[in-house]
């Protein structure tokens, strides 16, 4: 697999199926696991990093399971290609500086993606369409135990995988739902939700994960707790946090559509109508606008296009994919007449 | 100037961003600025928990404690101190009496309860089998059901040349760059 293959390649998370997949864009697991006494990777000298990598290579290139994958040195990768990666949500934004012995392997669905010498010499991560943790941790799961055949974890009986960070020792997963909240924000509500989820000791992130902010309505949930918990248990409070959230989201939604049916309406239709006409648009217009359509689509008030091409709509119109797409480095005004172009396109071919 | 993001109060707060290579300039109420560092705080919460904990546990800032190093990597406590990161596996041994109350702060528990390797599964299976034949052993002793005894001291004997042997300890390695 060629990086440039990727771009006109839907990935699977992208799909827009799965359980409520009008409110959950997508469920990932990830697991970090680091081999026995080799330091950690900001520890490490440049032999020991590449020792680590070449051994984890070898173990991918003879796991069945990873037959579909193609690896990437980062060393090989230019900053385009790297934040292209971080775009399409395959490694983390950490990830592409320093690559110093770094690596990440991908398959072709887009539905594994295997960090080389994070903060962990592995961070594995599995991501579905939709409200699916279960599915992505049965993926997940049967790849680690693979992985453990011919490597040697760091493990200890009492604490469990040894991390790097003491925030991801026990189990080294961390089990993310993305969800999309519009009507939660737009009624005002939206506060209380996420008081009371760090309260619960789970945390929220933006779209790119740790460190990035909350845009477009989008919010990331995720359990903060990994040692003391199996990973099932875990995945069952994830859950049934979500559940409520979700319950909440479609609450919100009824009062906005039973009382201000019209505002909404107006709301989504001129977002709509800005995205469809725009000859200059910014990426921080457009996640506000898509977010809107999105919502109208769930609510049946846009029909013209599905949500799996507003899914879509994020990422391609993203600065690397967007000059990826045009095979030139282009300028933050180039990049928005671009961005403006490829959303017309896309909405009113359909 | 009024408040970017809610646009109604005063902006008290100046910030400067960086997204995507780009400066941006935040200009934010009090308000608004206390719910972005509420943002901020959540996720630099490893930071907060490790600066707390050496504010709350004074005695343990001696300095043969922070001089405390790992066999292994030569991380010292200090270090791990400094920048929150442990230097290899065995660090978790070597700091072992700093890091359990740390683990009990961060996740509430210091007791692992999820999946193992598989290779430590079988192991940590043959270890407790080993375990309840001795104290099979010792009560059938107890009990002076000494033919009874003998049998399980067979066993034993048996299991225990099925076990595998420790690994040899491996090579150690270079001073950190
Ligand atoms: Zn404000
Ligand atoms: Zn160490």
């Amino acid at each position: 697999m060629n990086l440039n293959d990727l771009l006109n390649h839907r990935s699977e998370w992208l799909k827009g199926t799965g359980p409520h997949s009008d409110i959950v864009i997508s469920s990932r697991i990830r697991l970090a696991r680091n081999l026995a006494s080799a330091p950690f990777p900001h520890w490490s000298n440049k032999k020991q990093g590449r020792d680590v990598l070449d051994a984890i290579e070898q173990a991918v290139g003879k796991i069945n399971y990873l037959k579909g994958t193609t690896i990437f040195e980062l060393a090989d990768l230019d900053s385009l290609d790297k934040q292209f990666l971080v775009e399409r949500h395959l490694m983390s934004y950490g990830h592409a500086h320093k690559t110093n012995s770094k690596a990440v392997v991908i398959d072709n669905e887009e539905i594994v993606s295997l960090m080389v010498n994070e903060e962990d010499h592995i961070r594995l991560q599995v991501m579905q369409s939709g409200f699916n943790l279960f599915e992505a941790w049965n993926i997940i799961n049967r790849i680690d135990d693979c992985l453990a055949k011919e490597l040697s974890f760091a493990f200890s009986l009492d604490y469990g995988y040894l991390t790097a960070c003491p925030t991801n020792t026990g189990t080294g997963m961390r089990g993310s739902v993305m969800l999309h909240l519009p009507a939660l924000v737009i009624i005002g509500q939206i506060k209380q939700v996420l008081n009371a989820i760090s309260k619960l000791s789970f945390t929220t992130r933006g779209l790119y994960g740790e460190g990035t902010e909350a845009t477009g309505n989008f919010f990331q949930v995720s359990n903060q707790v990994s040692l003391g918990h199996s990973e099932t248990e875990i995945i069952e409070n994830i859950n049934g946090l979500i559940r409520q959230i979700i319950e909440q989201e479609n609450q919100a939604r009824e009062t906005l559509m039973s009382k201000n049916k019209s505002v909404v309406e107006d709301k989504i239709s001129r977002s709509f109508g800005i995205l469809k006409n725009a000859h200059i648009i910014s990426s921080q217009e457009t996640t506000e606008l898509l977010s809107m359509v999105r919502l109208g689509i769930s609510l049946g008030l846009i029909k013209e296009i599905d949500s799996s091409s507003v899914n879509e709509l994020f990422i391609i119109t993203q600065p690397a994919h967007l000059q990826k797409l045009e095979n030139k480095k282009l300028s933050s005004q180039e990049r928005d007449v671009k961005r403006a172009e490829i959303i017309r396109d896309k909405l009113n071919k359909q | 100037m009024l408040c970017d993001v809610c646009g109604k109060n005063p902006a008290t707060v100046h910030l400067t961003e960086i997204i995507d290579d780009q400066m941006t300039e935040l200009h934010l109420c009090e308000e608004c600025a206390k719910q972005k560092s509420m943002q901020m705080e959540q996720q630099f919460g490893l930071a907060d928990l490790l600066a707390g904990l050496a504010e709350f546990e004074k005695p343990i800032e001696e300095k043969e404690t922070l001089l405390l190093k790992c066999p292994n990597c030569k991380l010292t406590y200090k270090d791990f101190k400094k920048i929150g990161r442990l230097g290899c596996s065995e660090c978790y041994e070597a700091f072992r009496k700093y890091l359990s109350p740390l683990l009990k702060r961060i996740h509430g528990s210091t007791a692992h309860a999820g999946k193992m390797p598989v290779k430590i599964a079988k192991t940590a299976k043959k270890r407790l089998d080993l375990q309840e034949l001795r104290v099979k052993l010792q009560k059938a002793i107890e009990a002076e059901q000494f033919e009874e005894a003998a049998k399980i001291r067979d066993q034993i004997k048996a299991q225990e040349k099925t076990q595998v042997p420790p690994q040899p300890e491996e090579e150690k390695h270079d001073e950190p760059q």
